[in-house]
Order: C-alpha cells, then structure tokens, then sequence
C-alpha cells in the first residue's frame, strides 16, 4: 500500500508540475490541482498508514497508541482541501477575467512572437 | 476568563472578522458607513496592539502572553502567544493599515466591491500569522491573508491588474503547496505542530528521522522565503505590487514581512543553541538568500524604469536586510534589521501612495481601461463624482518633496531618519561578531548594506528629480485632505521611530535578547494556565 501511494503521489505531483510549466492558464490551474491532491495524499500519508483501525480509542478498552490511526493528518487535510479548493476557485474566476480582458489564455495575455 | 484585558490577545484578530462579516449585510451604495466602520474597527486594533507593545515592553524580562484558544491547553489546543515580536508586528501592520486606510478613503474604496470586507480580512490574517502559536494555523491564518490580497490587488480591475494578479496567485498557491508538505513532513517526524511543543522535542530526536525533519524545515523556509520574496524567488513581487492599486501596494508592503517575521520566529525558536544536533540549521542559507537578496534588489531598483518598481526592488532589499542579520547571528545586527524593517516598510507603504499622487497628472486617466468582465461588479475610480472637493493646497509640491525626500533617507539608511539608526546598529553589531573582529560574512554584509544604500539613493533621487523638479507650467498634482492626512501619519510615523530612536532600539534590543531564549517562551506555552 506504502508503493502504491508513493507512486501515485509522484506520479501526480510530476503531472502537476509538467502541467504548471505549460504556458496556458487551464493547463496552469489543472497542474496547480493536480499537486493539490498530491499534497494532501502527501499529508494523509504522514499520519501513517494503517488499515481498519480506528480513527479514535473507545472509553472502554485499555488506551494503547498503537491501536489507532493518528486523527490529526485527517483532520489537517480536511482544512487542506477546503483551503486549496476554494483558492483554486477564485484563481478560475481570475483566469476567466483575464481570458475575457486579453483574449487569449497565454499566462503573459498575449502570445510570443512567432 | 476574568477581565477584558485577558482578552486582549485575541481582539487584533477577532474585530477585523466580525466587522468584515458584518459588512457584507450592506451593499457597495452605503460606502460611507462601511467606510465609518473599517475606520473604528482599525482604531480599536491600533489601540489592541499599542496595549499588547506597551505590555510586552513594561514587562521586561518577563514571559510571552499567552492564551489558549477555547480553553484546550497547549500541545493539544492551538494558542495564540504575544511576545515582543509579535507586539512590533502587530502595531506595524496596524500603523500601515491605518495609512492605507485613509488613503483609499478619498477614492479607492469605490474603485470595485467590497474593499473595506477585504482589506479587514487582510489585516486579520496577518494578525492571526504574526500571534499564532501552530504550525498549522499559521498556515490557514496565512491562506487567509492571501485570499484577501488576491482579491485586493485585482481591486480597481484592468488588464495589467488581471494579468499580474494571475502570476501572484499561482505562485503563491505553489508556495501554499511547499508550506504544507513542510508541516506534514514535521508532523510526520516530530508528532507535533505546536511551535513550543516542537522546540522542546527537537533535540531527542532520533538520527534516522532527524534528516526528514531538518528537510520539512527546509521546504517550510522555501514557502517563507517566497513569501519574503528573497532572491531567486522574489521575482514577481515588484511587477504585482507596482500593478496594484496604491492603497493595496501600502499594505502589501506588510505581507512580504510576515514571511520574514516566520522566519526569524521559527529560526531562533527551533534552531537555538538548545536544539541539540540541529542547532544552527540553515543560518549559512539564510544569510546567503539575505545577501544575494540585497545585491539583487540594488540592481533592480536602478534598473527600475518606474517608481512602483522601485519600491518594490526597496522593500526585497528590506527583507534582504533582515535575514542577512538573522543569518549573521549576532544580537544586535538583528535588533538593528528589525529597527530597519520597521521604519523601511512604514517608508515604502508612504511611497507608493506618493507614487500614485505624483503619478495622477501623468497618465492619461485610465481611459480605454477594459471592457467590464463581470458586468454589475466594476467602477472606474476616476469616473465617479468626486465625494470631497479636491483642494489645490499651497506649496503642495514642496510638502510632496518632504515626504519623498523623508522617504528617500528612511529607505537608503541615511541620516538623520531612522533607517540609519537600524543600519548603524547593524554595522555595530556586524563588525563586533564575537571571537576576535568582525570575519568575512560581516565585512560582505557591511559592504553590500552600503552599496544598497548608495544604489537606493541614486535611484529614489533620479525618481525626486523626475518627478518634481518638473517645469513651473505643469500644474501641481491636486491632492485630497484625507490622502494629506494618510502621509502625515505614515511619514509622522517614521519621524516618531527616529525622535525616540533610542527607546525603540532598547525594545528592539529586549526583542533580540528575548528570541535569544526560547526556554521562556516554551515554558510559557505549555505552563500556561487553563482559567
């Protein structure tokens, strides 16, 4: 599983960053959300990974650490993902009105030279 | 919880929400309303933030406030802590605020919606940055920071606005991106986000995981250094603050020094000399980034073609200047960047509005500006009628010059305003680096720090010179009393920084000394008591 997830983040993150150094804004913002998700796997991941364990320890077993998976990654990653979508929503409204003001989707607003 | 003053750490934060949440009720017709309303919410965080100065100050030797957001004690809850820095930090923003403010009063404000919503929002998050206690929190209060900013330096549209604010936001989303994978990697190794907490459990950190933690540390300092716009990573900052409009600009000035201000918080918390194998970490790098970051921002300036630019190149040299003394490590280098911090950044949100004033006769007034996007949302700025009567006040050259040249001597260090006196410690402090004489780290930052001088001063003066030694036919820019008032107080400001040099140093002084031990400010943190 620990593979699986590290071959999925890089492959994410390298797609992300091919697609950031694009000079069209759409390509620009899928890339930025590309490492988004990328990120927040990342974040998930360093809580370690356990499988089938319980998010919290009921009162009335014994408290044993090592029972349970790390709540806080979870719980960071929630802010994480509200926080990098709506941000990602605004960059699309600012996309939108520099496609609108330059009519182009060059990040520059106009192409190069040929 | 007994008095109000138990309170008091929280209020810079909690103020600007509520009245920035409240204002949303009323539509953009009721401007002076909301233009009432920004103004008390910004004397009561003025007035929040000199009590916080005036506590941290009397207290001496005494430890950080602290108080722990809904009761939960430290490692577990998030706490906000106010020490002397975050004090300085907090009047700086508020002081810079208050000038923006008063400025955007006489026209800006209208310039596109919902200004007054957004600029409150702004200065509650770098509030929240500078008072927070967690990794994670600062982190959200600095997104909220930015999504403010986003929406401010796209404030009064155009398509030189639209297309700077498009860079602007995509790298610092990319830098929100570097932020969060340092937090995870430190959560990861160390099983903390509490700053305290963390400072505390560095040293016992084992060998195989302690190269993890020193590189989360690292991405954490690429997302700061973004931030403060050091060299190589700084270079979008002069073309988006010169787009922005004038008041923006001003309070972004502010923005590039949170990144600064989590640097030196985190660098002299977490890397002591208590910090065991990771002591030091990353001093070498950060007096390197401050030292290519000065010498760049001196090229930049004199290559600047515009006077926006210009100060966007000064206020790069400023962050330079405070993490080439942070990297330096010597106490009163440091005191002496922070006092340079302080009255540059105050000088710089001066000059972009003089800017704008001395740039108004100039341009042929946003004419063709752009077909509206969103069709309901925009409003030109200079087509509105005029709410004040715009006076043509005598001499208004000659005051114009003052400030400028006021603004000039702040920025370049020269005497007798109180950018010198932070350079002049910083000389002090940089050739008497313990263990015999000044070595070469010091002498190259003394070099480079006069080279900057020199390079500011040619280039602010070539600037004056262009712009008021103009021809007595040209008529004077026309200037409104509110923006009058916003440059008095911003230059007023300065002025007060270098009348009571001597106070303000000792603060800065106790500031350093009090970074210098962070066995108080953890003990404070997690020793404080629950009421």
């Amino acid at each position: 599983m620990e593979f699986i997830l590290a071959v999925g983040i890089g492959v994410l993150v390298a797609s992300g960053v091919w697609l950031i150094l694009r000079p069209r804004t759409f390509q620009v913002i899928i890339g930025l959300s590309l490492i988004a998700y990328a990120v927040n796997l990342f974040i998930f991941a360093m809580g370690r990974l356990r499988v089938g364990a319980p998010p919290a320890l009921t009162s009335t077993e014994a408290i044993d650490a090592a029972q349970y998976t790390d709540p806080v990654p979870q719980a960071l990653v929630l802010t994480a993902i509200v926080i990098s979508f709506a941000l990602t929503a605004l960059f699309l409204v600012v996309l939108l009105a520099a496609r609108g003001l330059t009519g182009t989707d060059h990040v520059d607003g106009r192409e190069p030279p040929e | 919880m007994t008095g109000l003053a138990d309170h008091l750490i929280i209020l810079p934060i909690i103020l600007p929400l509520v009245t920035a949440a409240a204002m949303l009720l009323f539509d953009e017709r009721q401007r002076r309303l909301k233009a009432a309303l920004s103004l008390l919410t910004l004397a009561g965080i003025l007035a929040a933030s000199v009590a916080l100065l005036s506590g941290a100050a009397s207290e001496g030797g005494e430890a950080p406030q602290v108080y722990a957001l809904g009761n939960w004690a430290a490692p577990f809850g998030i706490v906000l802590v106010a020490d002397r820095l975050s004090a300085l930090m907090l009047v700086l923003s508020s002081t810079l605020g208050a000038g923006a403010l008063f400025f955007a009063l006489a026209r800006w404000d209208g310039a596109g919606p919902r200004f007054h919503a957004l600029f409150l929002l702004l200065l509650m998050g770098v509030n929240g940055a500078v008072l927070t206690g967690d990794l994670f929190n600062l982190f959200v209060f600095v997104e909220l920071m930015l999504a403010a900013s986003y929406g401010l330096v796209l404030h009064g549209s155009g398509e030189e606005r639209v297309r700077a604010g498009l860079h602007y936001i995509a790298i610092n989303l990319g830098a929100s991106m570097l932020f969060l994978i340092g937090v995870s990697l430190i959560y990861g190794t160390a099983g903390t986000l509490n700053m305290a907490d963390l400072a505390g459990r560095i040293p016992a950190l084992s060998d195989d995981v302690r190269p993890l933690f020193e590189l989360g540390c690292a991405v954490l300092a690429m997302a700061f250094l973004i931030k403060a716009s050091t060299w190589p990573l700084g270079f979008w900052l002069p073309r988006t603050y010169a787009a922005a409009s004038a008041p923006v600009a001003a309070m972004l000035a502010i923005m590039s020094k949170v990144g600064v201000y989590a640097l030196i918080r985190l660098s002299l918390l977490l890397f002591g000399p208590a910090a065991g194998a990771s002591a030091g970490f990353g001093d070498d790098w950060l007096l390197a980034a401050g030292l290519t970051t000065i010498a760049f921002g001196t090229v930049g300036a004199l290559g600047a073609r515009e006077l926006t630019r210009a100060v966007g190149f000064s206020i790069m040299i400023s962050s330079g200047t405070v993490l080439a003394a942070l990297g330096l490590g010597d106490d009163r280098a440091l005191a002496g960047a922070l006092f340079y911090m302080a009255g540059s950044t105050l000088a710089a949100g001066a000059l972009y509005l003089l800017a704008e004033i001395l740039a108004r006769d100039d341009i042929e007034i946003v004419e063709d500006a752009s077909e509206q996007v969103f069709a309901d949302e925009y409003q030109d700025p200079f087509d509105q009628e005029t709410r004040e009567e715009a006076i043509a006040i005598p001499l208004t050259v000659a005051v114009l010059g003052g400030a400028f040249l006021a603004c000039t001597l702040t920025l370049a260090g020269l005497p007798p305003l109180a950018g010198f006196i932070g350079k002049l410690a910083m000389f002090i402090g940089a050739l008497s680096s313990e263990g015999g004489g000044p070595g070469f780290a010091g002498w190259t930052t003394v070099a480079l720090l006069t080279l900057s001088s020199l390079g500011v001063l040619i280039c602010l003066a070539r600037f004056g010179v262009a712009e008021l030694w103009v021809p007595a036919e040209e008529p004077s820019p026309k200037v409104r009393p509110v923006e009058f008032a916003a440059l008095a107080g911003l230059i007023g400001a300065v002025l007060l920084l270098t009348l009571f040099g001597g106070t303000v140093m000792g603060y800065m002084d106790q500031t350093v000394a009090g970074l210098g031990r962070p066995g108080e400010y953890i003990s404070a943190v997690l020793g404080a008591e629950i009421r």
